[in-house]
């Protein structure tokens, strides 16, 4: 499992290290500065072998988490952990940076202590966490009862809920968010084209309510068991196929599996309950005709026409056209038909 | 509060500053104080000095500074282990304290202590917190136990830590039992042979139940153990996987490849007919693609393992090209995964796609990238044979971009291309010449020369070209070096008259002015070669070359096999198995598929013992080569000393040549194959051995014909198991059985070869045993063994070997040879191979023997559950050479009295009761004398293996 985990900031000097095994030294904290950090450009894969040493590593807003290990670990697990403790970070004291890291450090080897054991990743859920551990420090104060509730709630099957909340109004919002990706070819040709989703969900309500969720999607059809391809093509103007859904942990996904429906008891606070995806028959919302030419060795000419596949009668607010420009442009000449445009060098786009 | 200020003290004597504020009464001031100490440590400062004070600190009721002091003295207690004692008295007592997170803390920063002396204090409240009513300590008491093994599992196993931990698996909070299985595996890990994690259909059940009710990482704590059961049958793997696949839509990914990684290994065992076989493959693959919208770390992880699954099962992922499909803005690891994911999944159904999309990529900025798309390109043209005709027309739009690497890596693939499809492509030779003088790569120049070697017929200027080449002779690489001669000889071939000069500088210059030798060599062989006989030359250097295989950097069944055991860990971002990149006797052990049910279980059934607990019968591969390096030296070589004929000879080393991805062209491994081992140590060990053995069995033959006693029917013969698995062979793999046969024992080989290369030069030696079993001739394999094929060879063997007591007495040492290397195994062979033709002993010699044998050298056994009366016994154990010599019935039991001889003219005399009447009664008792009591032993497991077989 894990054997140890150091935080860098960008130019590799150590904010905080954690060792949690023998075999792990404080000589591998140098062994990944030389390495990888001051090396970048040439490391081509997040997973370093350095001397029979493992180092997983992600680098988030120039800080650097890396985890250390000598053993076979479970790969995907370890990166799964180093993302939860960049959210967990970010959830006590906002913005991941040096200084924040620097002035938390406290907090972070506390978290650190709760999340790891061993090696092992025990409890992330920042809802969890944040019962029994606060950065005020008043957690001595609690009653001893009230300590063994937490320490079975934490440990219990809904880890992720807290007991005995109540508002005086009980609320549940839920934002629908879809993303288009679009593959397309120099020629106009769309390659791939697949909606990711997610149904993000802000809760509100007291006690531990369980909640069920529906869709009016072709997964209640496949319920039935066999459809057959015509089937469904003839009801496809009216149900969503959905490729694959992923769920929150909350989810009861046996449930899911047997009876096709979304019950779950939905943590305090925003939460992403699913991310899923649709690949086929997509409508695309725009036609994008993008125009390329080359004028010369030092001069490329970008026109892109965007046409709307809606009725004129909709209309489309605050949409925003990126076009990424090479690192090393020095000017850029922008000629817009509706809306602004401008050139920002920082970014190596154009707005 | 900002905590940075701690980090900013750098004033002298500091120590001393924070001492006095380590003892002072505030509380508060204590505990920035001990703040500041942390903060130094985490810079690597040394604060040790300060261990007492900060010990002090301990006995506090704030649960932070608590906290912090403990971390503390995780860090220093190893350096000062005298001074951490005085610890222990207050985590042995916040071990009793009412809340539950401070007895948790304590045992927790307890186990991290890796102090002997802390050790054998941590036990009694380890012991409490374990069957503490608090489930959170309970959790954390379970990992406790892990640390501490990798401390002392000695003491772990002493204070019976172990079954405790097996009853937490049934604990009924799910968060326990996953730690109890993440802390029982990884035990189990460093004891493969103990059946710690004992894995039964009740305890599955119980796992199952837990993983809908635990944490995402219990879930995947869980999922890793499951994959190591192995289930008993089809339906129980069907079940499993049916709760598994839930899982699948996780939305932490590693969860989701645990759960593939589960359903991968039991895949295997579901018969590919089942309707739910099906269904299983298409919930596969959406997961998967899934996959890919995570953080490109989590791609990159996820990419390698659908590597390994498209080289497993092609179907799971062949409609879902498109989502491989590179982005602008993915990482370079992204890419080049990609690309090589979609190079495998390339058919000819949507080869269309993928080489409009390769074509597009190759006009990408970044050139590593570049280059393996035109790289992919070719393989796409020797993968499809359909699409190769438009590869081709790619590639040569692509040498038009005349984009310097991009054209050198584009005849680097054409030549691969020319290879695979002969006489087809070869217009496009012209084209190639044009951009001979933009190569600078030895790769790409060395690939050029080949073409213009091999096509010199075609090329007008062929010798203008080569000879253009040779002006900067010394300044080029080897590879080229080499090329260039093999080039300029096949011109010669095949112009003789205009480039006679050409070839003689060449060949002055490789063999005088060069100091390689392998340049040198080759330059000689050519000049010999040329100047003995030409028309041999000819046959030499310009021999049929074979095609080169589809696809060359598949990963070998075996080990692909036992990656897909390891999806979702380090070996299968690595694509090594674990053993390559973990040190020490940790998670070598290796995990193979369990095999499909009901089809050829007899030859498999060692391989079917679960991962960990080798059964009993899986041969065990000697560890120790140093042993038998004496062994290796005498081993005798196999081929026909003649060595095979020289044709067929160029063509398997061009095989094996050209799947190592080398350029070298065919004769250039000519010069090593004469001078190399093959041809040396002329077998004269065997030829004496080789005149005992048929004198030996000429003897017992005639002793056959006149006694009227030998039967010709042969002793019984064992089912073959497997001796060597591929694994552990690079790809060999050697199962037999030895049998007796009118006197002479003989070995029965199955060789199979199951990696991706052809093996040849066969030789078999044994090591000295108890009875001299050697090999009576030469192992005889005479095809080359080419990958997937199998031969049976029956080995004779005699037993005039040296003799040398082994233990066990049947065990022998076996050393095979082949041309990839030496694999040593140890296998058993059944005593009764051994009993010789006459072993019938006379009437009254046998009384006489009977009494002359000490009784202590009598032994007893009991053969159970053989329900044969005297008659059957005495004729099946006549068969294998055990001869009754006289048959008494004494109050209505059968006693049969019975003798046989071993090779090394051993008597055994055997006394056996039989209770012929007595249905419920089969037992049959044996009693053994002999003068040498250590074979009695295994001489009732051969009378065993006959009576119920």
């Amino acid at each position: 499992m894990i054997g140890g985990l150091f935080i860098y900031n960008h130019k590799g000097e150590v904010l905080l290290s954690q060792v949690y095994r023998d075999d792990t030294g404080r000589n591998a904290v140098d062994a990944f500065r030389v390495n990888v950090i001051h090396a970048w450009q040439q490391v081509c894969s997040p997973i370093t072998n350095i001397a029979r040493t493992s180092f997983f590593h992600v680098n988030r807003s120039n800080i650097w988490l890396a985890a250390v290990t000598k053993q076979n670990v479970n790969a995907a697990m370890v990166f799964e952990f180093l993302y939860k403790m960049y959210d967990v970070m970010a959830a006590y004291f906002g913005k991941i940076s040096e200084e924040n890291i620097k002035n938390n450090f406290g907090l972070i080897y506390e978290l650190l202590d709760e999340n790891l054991d061993f090696g092992y990743p025990q409890n992330s859920e920042t809802g969890a966490l944040k019962i029994f551990i606060t950065q005020q420090g008043i957690k001595s104060q609690h009653q001893t009862k009230e300590q063994s509730q937490i320490t079975s709630q934490v440990t219990g099957q809904i880890g992720w809920q807290r007991e005995g909340i109540k508002y005086r109004r009980n609320e549940l919002f839920l934002d629908v968010l879809e993303s288009v990706n679009l593959l397309m070819s120099p020629q106009g040709q769309v390659l791939s084209a697949h909606v990711s989703g997610r149904v993000v969900m802000k809760s509100y309500l007291s006690g531990m309510p369980e909640c069920k969720f529906g869709m009016n999607d072709k997964i209640v059809i496949e319920k039935q068991g066999k459809v057959t391809a015509d089937e469904t093509s003839k009801s496809g103007k009216q149900s969503i196929a959905i490729d694959d859904c992923t769920f929150h942990q909350c989810v009861r996904l046996s449930k899911f599996d047997s009876e096709r429906s979304i019950s779950f008891i939905p943590p305090d606070g925003e939460f992403e309950l699913i991310r899923y995806c649709t690949p086929k028959d997509i409508i695309l919302p725009f036609r994008v005709i993008p125009l390329v030419r080359e004028l010369g060795h030092t001069k490329l000419e970008v026109k892109v026409v965007i046409k709307s596949n809606f009725k004129p009668s909709l209309l489309v607010q605050k949409i925003e056209v990126r076009i990424p420009t090479l690192l090393n442009t020095s000017g850029v000449q922008v000629i817009c038909m509706k809306g602004k445009a401008k050139c920002k060098a920082s970014e190596n786009a154009i707005v | 509060m900002t905590d940075s200020k701690y980090f900013t003290t750098t004033k002298k004597g500091e120590i001393f500053e924070l001492k006095a504020e380590l003892n002072s009464d505030k509380k508060e001031k204590k505990k920035e104080a001990v703040k500041k100490v942390i903060a130094s440590m985490t810079v690597g400062k040394d604060v040790s000095a300060l261990f007492p004070d900060v010990v002090n600190c301990m006995q506090t009721d704030n649960l932070e500074l608590k906290k912090l002091v403990y971390l503390y003295l995780m860090n220093y207690a190893k350096s000062q282990p005298d001074m951490a004692i005085m610890a222990v008295n207050t985590f042995v007592k916040d071990c009793e304290d009412p809340n539950p997170l401070i007895r948790a803390l304590a045992v927790r920063t307890m186990g991290c202590i890796r102090v002997d002396k802390i050790t054998e204090y941590l036990c009694e409240p380890l012991r409490k917190c374990l069957k503490d009513e608090d489930p959170y300590v309970r959790k954390t008491a379970a990992v406790c136990v892990a640390k501490l093994h990798d401390i002392n599992a000695q003491l772990v196993e002493d204070q019976g830590f172990l079954d405790t931990l097996k009853d937490l698996i049934s604990d009924s909070n799910p968060m326990v039992v996953a730690n109890a299985v993440a802390a029982l595996s990884e035990i189990a890990e460093s004891h493969p042979s103990s059946n710690l994690l004992d894995l039964n259909p009740q305890s599955i059940n119980k796992l199952l139940t837990a993983l809908n009710e635990c944490t995402e990482w219990g879930q995947i704590f869980i999922l890793d153990c499951l994959a190591n059961y192995t289930p008993k049958d089809d339906r129980e793997a069907q079940s499993i996987c049916e709760r598994v696949t839930p899982r699948l839509s996780h939305a932490n990914s590693a969860v989701v490849l645990s759960a593939v990684k589960v359903l991968m290994k039991f895949m295997e065992m579901l018969s590919k007919d089942l309707d739910y076989y099906g269904t299983l493959l298409k919930k596969l693959a959406p997961p998967l693609v899934t996959l890919l919208s995570a953080e490109p770390e989590l791609q990159y992880v996820a990419l390698r393992n659908i590597n390994l699954i498209v080289q497993k099962r092609p179907e799971i992922l062949k409609h879902e090209m498109k989502v491989f499909f590179v982005k602008y803005n993915d990482p370079i690891y992204v890419k080049l995964e990609k690309l090589d994911i979609m190079i495998r999944l390339a058919s000819q159904a949507n080869i269309a796609q993928v080489l409009a999309e390769l074509k597009e990529y190759a006009t990408e900025v970044d050139v590593d990238f570049v280059r393996k798309a035109v790289r992919a390109i070719g393989r796409c043209a020797i993968k499809v044979e359909q699409s190769a005709e438009r590869c081709v027309s790619t590639l040569l739009d692509l040498i038009q971009t005349k984009v310097n690497y991009v054209v050198q890596e584009a005849i680097v693939v054409i030549k691969d291309i020319f290879r695979k499809y002969p006489n087809k492509y070869e217009s496009v030779i012209a084209t190639l010449c044009e951009n001979l003088d933009s190569l600078d790569e030895p790769e790409a120049r060395a690939a050029m020369i080949w073409i213009v070697g091999e096509y010199a017929e075609r090329i007008d200027n062929a010798d203008e070209l080569l000879e253009s080449f040779l002006e900067g002779f010394h300044d080029e690489s080897t590879q080229v070096q080499l090329q260039l001669l093999t080039a300029i000889v096949k011109l010669f071939l095949k112009k003789p008259t205009e480039t006679q000069e050409l070839v003689q500088q060449v060949l002055s210059l490789a063999t005088q002015d060069s100091d390689n030798p392998d340049l040198r060599d080759r330059g000689y062989i050519y000049w010999r070669l040329l100047s003995t006989d030409p028309v041999a030359a000819k046959e030499v250097v310009l021999a049929e070359k074979p095609l080169i295989s589809e696809e060359t950097d598949l990963i070998e069944p075996t080990l692909l096999d036992e990656l897909i055991c390891y999806i979702g860990t380090l070996a299968s971002v690595y694509h090594k198995p674990p053993s390559a990149f973990v040190e020490g006797g940790r998670g070598v052990v290796h995990k193979s598929l369990p095999p499909r049910t009901a089809s050829n279980e007899s030859t498999e059934s060692p391989e079917t013992a679960p991962a960990g607990a080798p059964s009993g019968e899986q041969p065990d591969v000697i560890p120790t080569q140093g042993d038998l390096l004496g062994d290796l030296l005498n081993l005798d070589l196999g081929p026909p000393v003649s060595g095979p004929p020289l044709a067929t000879s160029s063509v398997q080393m061009g095989a094996v040549d050209l799947l190592g991805g080398g350029l070298d062209s065919l004769m250039g491994d000519e010069p090593e194959g004469i001078g190399g081992p093959n041809f040396v140590a002329p077998p004269a060990a065997a030829v004496p051995a080789n005149l005992g053995a048929t004198m030996g069995s000429g003897l017992s033959d005639l002793f056959d014909l006149t006694s009227g006693v030998g039967t010709l029917s042969g002793s019984y013969v064992a089912p073959k198991a497997v001796w060597l698995p591929a694994m552990k062979a690079k790809g060999l793999e050697i199962s037999g059985t030895f049998t007796r046969q009118v006197g002479s024992i003989s070995m029965d080989l199955q060789l199979t070869n199951k990696a991706l290369q052809v093996m040849t030069d066969f030789a078999i030696q044994f090591n000295r045993n108890s009875f001299g079993l050697a090999p009576a001739a030469p192992l005889q394999v005479h095809a080359p063994l080419s990958p997937n094929q199998t031969v049976e060879i029956s080995l004779p063997l005699n037993t005039v070997g040296s003799v040398m007591k082994m233990e066990p007495l049947n065990n022998l040492q076996v050393a095979v040879k082949n041309n990839i290397d030496v694999f040593y195994f140890s296998t058993l062979y059944p005593l009764h191979i051994l009993f010789v033709e006459d072993g019938k002993m006379d009437r009254q010699m046998f009384l006489a023997t009977w009494k002359d044998i000490p009784n202590e050298n009598e032994a007893q056994f009991q053969i159970r559950d053989c329900p044969l009366n005297a008659e059957a016994v005495s004729s099946r154990l006549q068969s294998s050479n055990i001869f009754t010599v006289a048959k008494r019935n004494v109050e209505g039991q059968d006693m049969l009295y019975q003798s046989l001889k071993l090779t090394n003219g051993i008597w055994v005399l055997a006394e056996l009761r039989i209770q012929p009447g007595n249905p419920s009664f089969t037992d049959l008792e044996l009693s053994l004398k002999c003068r040498a009591p250590e074979v009695s032993q295994h001489v009732y497991q051969a009378y065993e293996t006959i009576l119920k077989n």
